[in-house]
Protein backbone atom coordinates (compact mmCIF):
# COMPACT_ATOMS: atom_id res chain seq x y z
CA UNK A 1 0.00 0.00 0.00
CA UNK A 2 1.06 3.54 -0.93
CA UNK A 3 0.56 6.25 1.71
CA UNK A 4 -0.73 9.99 0.24
CA UNK A 5 -0.75 12.92 2.64
CA UNK A 6 -3.54 15.51 1.54
CA UNK A 7 -3.28 18.96 3.16
CA UNK A 8 -5.97 17.85 5.22
CA UNK A 9 -5.72 13.89 5.24
CA UNK A 10 -4.21 10.58 4.84
CA UNK A 11 -4.80 7.88 2.38
CA UNK A 12 -3.40 4.19 2.41
CA UNK A 13 -3.98 3.16 -1.20
CA UNK A 14 -2.88 0.81 -3.84
CA UNK A 15 -1.21 2.37 -6.27
CA UNK A 16 1.46 1.56 -8.83
CA UNK A 17 4.18 2.89 -10.97
CA UNK A 18 4.17 6.33 -8.53
CA UNK A 19 0.83 7.08 -8.31
CA UNK A 20 -1.02 5.10 -10.86
CA UNK A 21 -4.26 3.67 -9.22
CA UNK A 22 -7.93 3.03 -9.69
CA UNK A 23 -10.49 5.92 -10.52
CA UNK A 24 -11.71 4.99 -7.58
CA UNK A 25 -8.93 5.70 -4.91
CA UNK A 26 -8.03 9.01 -7.24
CA UNK A 27 -11.63 10.04 -6.20
CA UNK A 28 -11.31 9.08 -2.78
CA UNK A 29 -7.62 10.81 -2.61
CA UNK A 30 -8.41 14.09 -4.45
CA UNK A 31 -11.64 14.34 -4.55
CA UNK A 32 -11.87 14.61 -8.12
CA UNK A 33 -14.06 12.37 -10.60
CA UNK A 34 -12.80 10.62 -13.83
CA UNK A 35 -15.31 11.22 -16.28
CA UNK A 36 -14.83 10.73 -20.27
CA UNK A 37 -14.04 15.11 -20.15
CA UNK A 38 -10.69 14.42 -17.55
CA UNK A 39 -11.26 14.63 -13.98
CA UNK A 40 -13.84 16.34 -12.69
CA UNK A 41 -15.09 18.32 -9.23
CA UNK A 42 -18.95 20.21 -9.52
CA UNK A 43 -18.63 22.04 -12.90
CA UNK A 44 -15.66 21.78 -13.27
CA UNK A 45 -13.55 19.58 -15.42
CA UNK A 46 -9.79 19.14 -15.90
CA UNK A 47 -8.62 17.71 -19.58
CA UNK A 48 -6.15 14.75 -18.79
CA UNK A 49 -3.24 14.68 -21.50
CA UNK A 50 -3.88 10.59 -22.86
CA UNK A 51 -0.95 9.29 -21.31
CA UNK A 52 -2.30 9.63 -17.83
CA UNK A 53 -5.60 7.39 -18.31
CA UNK A 54 -5.51 3.72 -19.08
CA UNK A 55 -8.53 2.38 -18.65
CA UNK A 56 -10.21 2.69 -15.18
CA UNK A 57 -6.41 3.86 -14.37
CA UNK A 58 -5.76 7.13 -13.86
CA UNK A 59 -2.47 8.71 -13.37
CA UNK A 60 -2.63 10.84 -9.85
CA UNK A 61 0.97 12.14 -10.41
CA UNK A 62 0.09 13.50 -13.65
CA UNK A 63 -3.42 14.55 -12.62
CA UNK A 64 -2.28 16.65 -9.68
CA UNK A 65 0.68 18.13 -11.80
CA UNK A 66 -1.61 19.72 -14.30
CA UNK A 67 -3.33 21.19 -11.60
CA UNK A 68 -0.36 23.10 -10.87
CA UNK A 69 -0.02 21.12 -7.15
CA UNK A 70 3.10 19.94 -5.84
CA UNK A 71 3.63 15.99 -5.66
CA UNK A 72 6.63 14.92 -3.36
CA UNK A 73 7.78 11.34 -2.27
CA UNK A 74 10.24 10.00 0.13
CA UNK A 75 13.14 8.07 -1.70
CA UNK A 76 11.35 4.88 -1.79
CA UNK A 77 8.48 6.32 -3.23
CA UNK A 78 6.31 4.77 -0.83
CA UNK A 79 4.99 7.77 1.06
CA UNK A 80 3.51 10.82 -1.39
CA UNK A 81 2.13 14.48 -0.54
CA UNK A 82 0.10 15.87 -3.01
CA UNK A 83 0.44 19.87 -1.95
CA UNK A 84 -2.49 22.46 -2.91
CA UNK A 85 -1.76 24.12 -5.97
CA UNK A 86 -0.45 28.38 -4.67
CA UNK A 87 -2.68 29.82 -7.06
CA UNK A 88 -5.34 27.99 -4.85
CA UNK A 89 -4.10 29.32 -1.88
CA UNK A 90 -3.56 32.74 -3.68
CA UNK A 91 -7.79 33.03 -4.63
CA UNK A 92 -8.70 31.47 -1.58
CA UNK A 93 -6.85 34.26 0.84
CA UNK A 94 -7.42 36.83 -2.11
CA UNK A 95 -11.40 35.99 -1.54
CA UNK A 96 -10.35 36.97 1.93
CA UNK A 97 -13.30 34.28 3.61
CA UNK A 98 -10.78 33.33 6.20
CA UNK A 99 -9.79 29.37 5.06
CA UNK A 100 -11.86 27.38 7.56
CA UNK A 101 -10.01 24.26 9.21
CA UNK A 102 -11.08 21.82 11.71
CA UNK A 103 -8.21 20.95 14.17
CA UNK A 104 -7.84 18.73 17.83
CA UNK A 105 -7.75 21.32 21.20
CA UNK A 106 -5.05 19.63 23.90
CA UNK A 107 -7.58 16.98 25.17
CA UNK A 108 -8.62 15.83 21.08
CA UNK A 109 -11.82 17.63 20.54
CA UNK A 110 -12.09 18.87 17.14
CA UNK A 111 -12.45 22.48 16.69
CA UNK A 112 -13.68 23.62 13.30
CA UNK A 113 -13.14 27.64 13.03
CA UNK A 114 -16.59 28.26 11.12
CA UNK A 115 -18.53 27.15 14.28
CA UNK A 116 -17.09 30.69 15.43
CA UNK A 117 -19.25 32.80 12.57
CA UNK A 118 -21.11 35.97 14.52
CA UNK A 119 -17.69 36.72 16.55
CA UNK A 120 -15.10 38.49 16.03
CA UNK A 121 -11.89 36.26 15.90
CA UNK A 122 -8.64 36.58 16.99
CA UNK A 123 -6.67 33.65 15.07
CA UNK A 124 -3.44 33.57 16.32
CA UNK A 125 -0.32 30.89 16.55
CA UNK A 126 2.51 30.23 19.27
CA UNK A 127 4.74 27.33 19.60
CA UNK A 128 7.16 25.74 22.31
CA UNK A 129 10.46 26.08 19.99
CA UNK B 1 -1.04 34.21 26.61
CA UNK B 2 -4.41 35.85 25.48
CA UNK B 3 -6.19 34.93 28.94
CA UNK B 4 -6.35 38.86 29.65
CA UNK B 5 -7.52 40.19 26.28
CA UNK B 6 -10.27 37.10 25.91
CA UNK B 7 -11.35 37.78 29.67
CA UNK B 8 -12.07 41.27 28.94
CA UNK B 9 -13.71 41.23 25.81
CA UNK B 10 -15.60 37.36 25.32
CA UNK B 11 -18.87 39.30 26.42
CA UNK B 12 -18.70 41.53 23.09
CA UNK B 13 -18.66 38.58 20.76
CA UNK B 14 -14.96 38.00 20.68
CA UNK B 15 -13.16 34.99 20.63
CA UNK B 16 -9.22 33.58 20.54
CA UNK B 17 -7.93 31.03 18.91
CA UNK B 18 -4.51 30.08 19.49
CA UNK B 19 -3.10 27.43 17.73
CA UNK B 20 -0.03 25.50 18.52
CA UNK B 21 2.12 24.81 15.63
CA UNK B 22 3.99 21.89 17.25
CA UNK B 23 5.31 18.91 15.26
CA UNK B 24 5.65 16.87 18.76
CA UNK B 25 1.64 16.97 19.55
CA UNK B 26 -0.44 17.29 21.85
CA UNK B 27 1.41 15.75 24.88
CA UNK B 28 4.44 18.26 24.21
CA UNK B 29 2.72 21.67 23.99
CA UNK B 30 0.35 20.52 27.59
CA UNK B 31 2.18 22.08 29.70
CA UNK B 32 2.66 25.43 28.37
CA UNK B 33 -1.18 25.32 27.49
CA UNK B 34 -1.59 24.23 31.12
CA UNK B 35 0.60 27.25 32.80
CA UNK B 36 -1.69 29.76 30.47
CA UNK B 37 -4.96 28.42 32.43
CA UNK B 38 -6.72 29.59 29.49
CA UNK B 39 -10.26 29.58 28.52
CA UNK B 40 -10.63 30.12 25.05
CA UNK B 41 -9.69 27.38 21.96
CA UNK B 42 -5.94 25.86 22.44
CA UNK B 43 -5.37 23.58 19.31
CA UNK B 44 -2.88 21.70 18.28
CA UNK B 45 -1.38 21.56 15.03
CA UNK B 46 1.80 18.78 14.50
CA UNK B 47 1.54 19.29 10.45
CA UNK B 48 1.10 23.58 10.13
CA UNK B 49 -1.79 23.30 8.67
CA UNK B 50 -2.46 26.74 9.36
CA UNK B 51 0.98 27.91 8.11
CA UNK B 52 -0.30 26.36 5.03
CA UNK B 53 -3.62 27.85 4.75
CA UNK B 54 -2.97 31.01 5.69
CA UNK B 55 0.78 31.56 3.81
CA UNK B 56 2.23 32.04 7.81
CA UNK B 57 6.02 32.39 8.49
CA UNK B 58 6.67 32.23 11.92
CA UNK B 59 5.28 32.53 15.75
CA UNK B 60 3.43 34.61 17.11
CA UNK B 61 1.58 35.33 14.03
CA UNK B 62 -2.37 36.47 14.05
CA UNK B 63 -5.56 36.84 11.37
CA UNK B 64 -8.09 39.30 12.63
CA UNK B 65 -11.23 37.67 11.03
CA UNK B 66 -14.99 39.48 11.62
CA UNK B 67 -18.23 38.35 12.50
CA UNK B 68 -18.63 36.88 8.69
CA UNK B 69 -15.62 35.16 8.60
CA UNK B 70 -14.18 37.85 6.31
CA UNK B 71 -10.42 38.37 6.93
CA UNK B 72 -9.86 42.23 7.91
CA UNK B 73 -6.21 42.31 8.48
CA UNK B 74 -3.94 39.90 7.03
CA UNK B 75 -1.14 37.93 8.87
CA UNK B 76 0.86 40.14 11.20
CA UNK B 77 3.45 39.94 13.88
CA UNK B 78 1.23 39.05 17.05
CA UNK B 79 2.71 41.69 19.90
CA UNK B 80 5.92 40.59 19.47
CA UNK B 81 9.07 42.79 18.68
CA UNK B 82 12.92 42.35 17.33
CA UNK B 83 14.11 43.50 20.58
CA UNK B 84 15.19 40.32 21.65
CA UNK B 85 18.16 40.06 18.39
CA UNK B 86 19.96 42.76 20.72
CA UNK B 87 19.98 40.84 24.12
CA UNK B 88 23.34 39.43 25.48
CA UNK B 89 23.18 35.99 24.67
CA UNK B 90 25.43 34.79 27.85
CA UNK B 91 22.64 35.91 30.62
CA UNK B 92 19.80 35.95 27.87
CA UNK B 93 18.22 39.41 28.97
CA UNK B 94 17.45 42.13 27.16
CA UNK B 95 18.37 45.51 28.66
CA UNK B 96 16.12 47.50 30.67
CA UNK B 97 15.23 50.14 27.99
CA UNK B 98 14.56 47.35 25.19
CA UNK B 99 12.25 45.21 27.57
CA UNK B 100 10.32 48.62 28.10
CA UNK B 101 10.13 49.54 24.55
CA UNK B 102 8.94 45.90 23.84
CA UNK B 103 6.05 45.56 26.57
CA UNK B 104 5.18 49.12 24.96
CA UNK B 105 4.52 47.79 21.54
CA UNK B 106 3.10 44.69 22.81
CA UNK B 107 0.69 46.96 24.66
CA UNK B 108 -0.11 49.00 22.01
CA UNK B 109 -0.77 45.53 19.55
CA UNK B 110 -3.34 44.66 22.61
CA UNK B 111 -5.13 47.81 22.43
CA UNK B 112 -5.29 47.75 18.95
CA UNK B 113 -7.52 44.21 19.04
CA UNK B 114 -9.61 46.05 22.20
CA UNK B 115 -9.98 48.99 19.91
CA UNK B 116 -11.22 46.39 17.26
CA UNK B 117 -13.75 44.60 19.38
CA UNK B 118 -15.28 47.80 20.71
CA UNK B 119 -15.80 50.29 17.56
CA UNK B 120 -14.59 48.40 14.60
CA UNK B 121 -11.21 50.38 14.12
CA UNK B 122 -7.90 48.79 12.69
CA UNK B 123 -10.20 46.41 10.58
CA UNK B 124 -8.97 46.87 7.15
CA UNK B 125 -11.40 48.00 3.91
CA UNK B 126 -10.67 44.58 1.34
CA UNK B 127 -8.63 46.23 -0.87
CA UNK B 128 -5.87 47.09 2.05
CA UNK B 129 -6.63 43.43 3.89
CA UNK B 130 -5.73 41.70 0.07
CA UNK B 131 -2.53 43.60 -0.56
CA UNK B 132 -1.12 42.65 2.92
CA UNK B 133 -1.16 39.07 2.01
CA UNK B 134 1.99 38.00 1.15
CA UNK B 135 1.95 36.22 -2.37
CA UNK B 136 1.82 31.57 -2.40
CA UNK B 137 4.50 30.69 -5.00
CA UNK B 138 5.38 27.33 -6.72
CA UNK B 139 8.24 26.87 -3.96
CA UNK B 140 6.46 27.35 -1.00
CA UNK B 141 3.51 25.40 -2.48
CA UNK B 142 5.92 22.53 -2.72
CA UNK B 143 7.45 23.43 0.67
CA UNK B 144 4.41 23.11 2.73
CA UNK B 145 4.12 19.30 0.57
CA UNK B 146 7.73 18.43 1.73
CA UNK B 147 7.29 19.98 5.23
CA UNK B 148 4.45 17.45 6.05
CA UNK B 149 5.82 14.36 4.17
CA UNK B 150 8.70 15.15 6.73
CA UNK B 151 6.63 15.33 9.95
CA UNK B 152 5.07 12.21 9.29
CA UNK B 153 8.30 10.13 8.51
CA UNK B 154 10.00 11.81 11.54
CA UNK B 155 6.74 10.42 13.32
CA UNK B 156 6.60 7.05 11.39
CA UNK B 157 10.54 5.74 12.65
CA UNK B 158 12.08 7.49 9.60
CA UNK B 159 14.01 10.98 10.76
CA UNK B 160 16.84 10.94 8.42
CA UNK B 161 14.42 11.26 5.39
CA UNK B 162 11.71 13.11 7.33
CA UNK B 163 14.91 15.62 7.99
CA UNK B 164 16.17 15.33 4.34
CA UNK B 165 12.37 16.45 3.57
CA UNK B 166 12.33 19.34 6.05
CA UNK B 167 15.72 20.82 5.38
CA UNK B 168 14.02 20.71 1.32
CA UNK B 169 11.39 22.77 2.67
CA UNK B 170 12.96 24.96 4.47
CA UNK B 171 15.73 25.23 1.02
CA UNK B 172 12.32 25.95 -0.73
CA UNK B 173 10.97 28.79 1.71
CA UNK B 174 13.62 30.08 3.52
CA UNK B 175 11.24 33.38 4.99
CA UNK B 176 9.53 30.50 6.86
CA UNK B 177 11.01 30.79 10.58
CA UNK B 178 8.55 27.89 11.47
CA UNK B 179 9.45 25.54 8.99
CA UNK B 180 13.34 26.00 9.96
CA UNK B 181 12.81 26.16 13.76
CA UNK B 182 10.55 22.81 13.80
CA UNK B 183 12.78 20.95 12.02
CA UNK B 184 15.24 21.72 14.25
CA UNK B 185 13.31 20.88 17.14
CA UNK B 186 12.38 17.70 16.21
CA UNK B 187 15.83 16.98 15.50
CA UNK B 188 16.57 18.02 19.34
CA UNK B 189 14.63 20.21 21.52
CA UNK B 190 16.55 23.18 22.38
CA UNK B 191 18.07 23.73 18.71
CA UNK B 192 15.15 25.92 17.81
CA UNK B 193 16.85 28.35 19.36
CA UNK B 194 20.23 27.65 19.30
CA UNK B 195 23.87 28.32 17.59
CA UNK B 196 22.65 28.01 14.39
CA UNK B 197 19.51 29.92 14.92
CA UNK B 198 21.06 32.65 16.09
CA UNK B 199 23.13 32.70 13.08
CA UNK B 200 20.40 32.80 10.62
CA UNK B 201 19.25 35.84 12.78
CA UNK B 202 22.36 37.68 12.24
CA UNK B 203 22.43 36.67 8.50
CA UNK B 204 19.04 38.89 8.36
CA UNK B 205 21.17 41.71 8.59
CA UNK B 206 18.71 44.88 7.92
CA UNK B 207 15.82 42.55 7.66
CA UNK B 208 13.09 42.60 10.66
CA UNK B 209 12.57 39.01 11.94
CA UNK B 210 9.55 40.10 13.32
CA UNK B 211 8.29 42.58 10.61
CA UNK B 212 6.00 45.50 13.15
CA UNK B 213 2.03 45.59 12.25
CA UNK B 214 1.26 48.31 10.45
CA UNK B 215 -1.54 49.70 12.70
Amino acid sequence: MTVILTPGAEHDVDARDGLWMSAADAEKVTGWTLKPEGMCRAELCVPLPAAAVKGKDVDVAAFWTKLGGPVVADEDGEVWALGAPADERNAALEGLQAPDFTLPDVDGTPRTLSQLRGKKVFLATWASW
Amino acid sequence: MWQELYDELKDKGFMVVAVAEESRGAEHARPWIAAARSSYWQLIDTDHRLSDLYNLVNVPQAVWIDEQGRIVRPPETAGSTDHFRRMDLKTRTMSPADQAERLAARQAYLDAVRAWVNTGRHALPADAARAGLPKVTREIAEAHARFRLGVWLRAHGNPVEGDRQMNTASALHPDSWSMWRQAADLDEVGKASGTDFWKRVQALGDRPYYPPPKL
